[in-house]
């Protein structure tokens, strides 16, 4: 192989698993140091750089990072990250005055479309520019979905008003009960670009099921009763409650309904659990909050008596998996279920919807109704029409649609300047030594052997019978710290410096983790092999030095590697370096907050 | 500085017979300088045992005073220790060695608690043939006392403040082949793929196996001048590489025709010695004291197995101790009274 090139920033950014997998590469292990030494509004002030919404995602992310994270392959639970995030939010000084103010006026106007996170991290980013942003939405306030679909026990509205607001007082002018129905009419004001942030609004329906039509009245769609339930319009729902669908709208529908009035809520899904799209912790919030999963039914017919809802009849079937992947659901033939229900919420999937778009005016969609855009700058065939979040690429979650607001951003500062939109800013790397004496690190090298920490969570009888209590407590500052130093600080980076190696094993012998070897150079899958425990885990990189005065190389399987340092601590030359590695994708705002 | 290695290990670590892994007959972290050669010994030592699926219960590290001699603390962290007096770790091993046969014996040594305070007990050790083994980590100075010459630095051997050595180094595995050692081999610390068979075959043969280990002291000896740094010591290495196969596993390894001899040791298993450049016998004790000396003069660290004799008498069989661990025999055993003690008598009468 040839030997590593490092000086890639995107070698090294890879190898901090949780911020690679973030789709905003949050700088995670920075901010959870920052929380272990208690900044907690340092740590907040860099999440808000990066995702604009730490207290909202404190709650809701999908967490991509967790799955992602290294301990979870050392040991069996990964670093609580998510929880974490929020840990900077709850315990935060008021930040208000470090964030940035709207720039002085630089005579261009923007519109955005819809004001969930995609809109709103595209204001974020452009107000301290100067631009002037107008934000069109069909509610009363800004937040989109994270507002309508969100329940109030797992997001408080108070702290979604309080994020949505940092953004929206940033001089951004606001379009609310405006239901934008002509992209046309907002074409014809002069604006100079126009972010498309409209969401995926439409929930799937099974308008072909018999009994469909006759059962309307407690048929209802999952997203819209969310919707309709955050803003007061429904408080009630029947005793017995189906949810359909296996994903987290059907599990926020389900718990919603068990607030208002559920007494048996049963969430009926087509697939197996296991392949349920739902998060797993969401689906265990919905078991312990009493309510079943029932996997492997599939919808036949909504039971009509006297004109009235009472029961769905259910087809068992069981998944077959064939070679190709494809998985078949093959009915069992036993006798059709029969579930009794007052109402049944569908939650079977969403779909984008643009009927308030002309077809006529430059924007091309694809066949799957989607529009069609440059991957990277996320501009339409019609060049100043940006999309962003649900609306650019089908749904997806928060912390997309907020990558996908830092990367539009980007592109309509550089499009209304008139410059190149394939020639995007490098992000903000750094690298240093983190060397303050011979065996001493200025990070905490040392690895806790402490299992994840749960969450506490509010009496169970009293979340019940409150839809907005927040069922989640938090962690509190002492069960934080515990949780934070699990972090194995994997933006630590092991710099190796071949020309200083004598090759005496010291690292390769105390590697707690068996990832350093000396060897024979060779074809990557040969050299995999080899290794002292072969690097099996082809997500994973490994390391390759350059040539050693042996002969040999270096090789280090990055997989498993504890960033404990002490193959740096061990080396008698110090051809082995701790640095820390801090990368940072770059925003049309360089420099939001004051760095920490 | 870290005091504590992480718990973590990696999870698709190997495991042997016994179903452990390599993490199972670790140590505490080393107190050593950054980079010492006495830490990869210690780690070859691990793997050694580690791939000879030996019980931890059942082996016993001893050693006297030096850096060498706290090695004990860095590996099999589940055995037994002993950590003695300078230069008298003989003494201990060879009690030891005969209240219980059943015991794997790992002297750990160094230049000066062997070749200075220690070699009067050395050499009887060898001289009794103690079924034991016995490795010196041989730096060529004493590192504990900030690098002074040792004796077995090597003539001219420059030291790190400028002094040349007059003397001529003692020549630890020539002594012990001259003593009568039934198993003699040399090995370098930054060579653990002869390291290790080499340790595997000595633990497994039935009387002293002594090892002179070549371990650069990292601070005191690893310079311009010095023979005993790893820059010099590669540059003059004449390794014999060999393997070692326990009794139980297949031999699968595949050898063109006399390019490899086996030596089968009284367990059954064997060592495996790859023909370098030359012809080399290990059976032969004046031939092999020769290729030593050959090499000595010729500037090259001969390294591998020197000599070997499976069929020596330790001294377990010589003097026709207990098969039984002392500690496993019943006061009936131990003390048989009168009656034998009248027989005994009578016998001499």
């Amino acid at each position: 192989m040839d030997p590593t090139d490092t000086a890639d920033p995107e070698y090294f950014h890879k190898v901090v698993d949780c911020q690679f997998a973030c789709p905003a590469h949050t700088p995670v292990p920075h901010y959870i140091r920052l929380i272990a030494q208690q900044k907690y509004t340092d740590a907040y002030l860099v999440n808000w750089e990066s995702n604009v919404f730490p207290g909202v995602l404190g709650r809701t992310c999908d967490r991509p990072c967790e799955p992602a994270c290294r301990r979870g392959r050392v040991e069996e639970e990964p670093v609580a990250i998510c929880r974490l995030k929020r840990v900077a939010a709850d315990f935060k000084d008021d930040v208000a005055e470090q964030l940035p103010k709207a720039g002085k006026a630089n005579g261009k106007k923007i519109a955005l479309i819809g004001g969930g996170p995609a809109s709103l991290t595209v204001a974020r980013d452009l107000a301290p520019l100067g631009y002037a942003l107008h934000l069109y939405d069909a509610e009363a306030k800004a937040g989109g979905f994270m507002r309508s679909q969100i329940p109030a026990f797992r997001l408080p509205e108070t702290v979604l008003d309080e994020e949505v607001g940092y953004v929206m007082d940033m001089g951004v002018t606001a379009h609310f009960n405006t239901y934008v129905d002509s992209l046309a009419d907002i074409l014809a004001k002069d604006y100079d670009a126009i972010f498309v942030g409209s969401g995926a609004p439409r929930g799937r329906d099974l308008p072909s099921l018999p009994g469909r039509q006759e059962a309307d009245a407690n048929i209802h769609i999952g997203i819209d009763w969310l919707s309709s339930v955050a803003f007061n319009h429904v408080d009630k729902i029947g005793k017995k409650v189906i949810v359909l669908g296996g994903g987290n709208t059907a599990m926020d529908c389900c718990r919603t309904s068990r607030r208002l009035g559920g007494d048996e809520v049963k969430v009926i899904v087509r697939s197996p659990y296991a392949d349920m799209k739902a998060s797993p912790w969401e689906k265990e919030d919905a078991i312990h909050e009493g309510i079943p999963i029932i996997d492997n039914h599939v919808p036949m017919e909504f039971v009509v008596e006297d004109g009235k809802l009472v029961a769905m009849l259910f087809d068992q079937v069981e998944a077959v998996y064939h070679e190709d992947g494809r998985r078949e659901l093959k009915s069992t033939g036993e006798e059709p279920i029969r579930v009794d229900c007052d109402d049944v919420l569908i939650a079977i999937g969403q779909e984008n919807a643009f009927p308030w778009i002309e077809t006529d005016i430059g924007i091309d969609f694809s066949r799957w109704g989607l529009p069609i855009l440059d991957p990277e700058s996320l501009q339409s065939t019609l060049p100043r029409v940006f999309f962003g979040g649900d609306a650019a690429f089908g749904p997806e979650n928060i912390i997309t649609a907020v990558a996908h607001g830092h990367r539009a951003a980007v592109s309509i500062d550089l499009f209304c300047r008139g410059e190149d939109l394939s020639q995007r800013p490098a992000p903000f790397v750094n690298l240093m030594s983190q060397k303050m004496g011979i065996h001493e690190w200025s990070y905490d090298s040392e690895t806790t052997d402490d299992a994840r920490k749960i969450v506490p969570l509010v009496d169970l009888k009293e979340a019940l019978n409150d839809r907005v209590l927040e069922v989640e407590l938090g962690f509190d500052p002492q069960t934080a710290f515990v949780e934070a130093e699990r972090c194995l600080n994997c933006d630590a980076q092991t710099v190796f410096e071949a020309g200083n190696c004598i090759e005496c094993d010291a690292c390769a012998d105390i590697c707690p983790t068996s990832c350093i070897n000396f060897t024979q150079n060779g074809p990557e899958d040969e050299l995999r092999s080899r290794l002292a425990v072969p690097a099996e885990n082809l997500d994973q990189d490994i390391y390759v030095s350059q040539t050693l005065q042996t002969g040999r190389v270096l090789v280090k399987d990055e997989d498993m590697c504890l960033h404990c340092g002490l193959c740096a601590e061990r080396c008698p030359t110090a051809a082995w370096d701790m640095q820390m590695f801090f990368y940072n994708v770059a925003k049309a705002s360089p420099n939001l907050v004051r760095a920490t | 500085m870290s005091y504590l290695k992480p718990k973590f290990r990696h999870p698709n670590l190997p495991t042997n017979a016994l179903g452990y892994t390599v993490a199972d007959y670790e140590g505490s972290i080393s107190t050593l300088c950054a980079g010492c050669g006495h830490d990869s010994i210690s780690s070859a030592i691990i793997n050694a045992c580690f791939q000879s699926s030996l019980e931890p219960h059942k082996i016993a590290k001893l050693s006297g005073i030096g850096c060498s001699s706290k090695m004990p603390t860095y590996f099999l962290g589940k055995s037994h220790g002993f950590n003695s007096v300078h230069g008298r770790m003989p003494s201990v091993a060879t009690g030891a060695s005969l209240a219980n046969r059943g015991l794997t014996y790992i002297g750990i040594s160094g230049d000066g608690d062997t070749a200075s305070i220690g070699m009067g007990q050395f050499v009887h050790l060898i001289r009794r043939n103690v079924n034991m083994t016995y490795i010196v980590a041989n730096n060529g100075c004493y590192g504990l006392t900030k690098g002074q010459d040792s004796a077995t630095a090597d003539l001219g051997s420059v030291s790190k403040y400028g002094a040349v050595n007059p003397f001529d180094g003692i020549d630890l595995a020539s002594l012990a082949m001259l003593q009568g050692a039934g198993f003699v081999g040399r090995s370098f610390s930054g060579d653990k793929e002869q390291l290790e068979p080499l340790i595997r075959a000595a633990m497994s043969h039935q009387g002293f196996a002594f090892i002179d280990v070549v371990s650069p002291c990292v601070t005191f000896n690893n310079h311009q001048g010095s023979t005993k740094s790893y820059a010099e010591t590669r540059e003059n290495l004449d390794a014999m590489p060999l393997d070692f196969v326990p009794m139980r596993e297949e031999i699968t390894t595949q050898y063109d025709p006399g390019t490899t001899q086996g030596v089968t040791l009284h367990d059954g298993s064997v060592i495996h010695l790859h023909k370098a450049s030359h012809e080399y016998r290990t059976n032969d004790r004046t031939a092999a004291l020769n290729a030593v000396q050959m090499a000595t003069q010729e500037g090259r660290i001969l390294t591998g197995l020197l000599f070997l004799d499976p069929n020596s008498q330790n001294l377990n069989q010589n003097l026709n101790i207990a098969s039984k661990p002392l500690n496993e025999l019943g006061k009936n055993e131990l003390c048989p009274g009168s009656r034998v003690l009248n027989s005994i008598n009578e016998g001499l009468r």
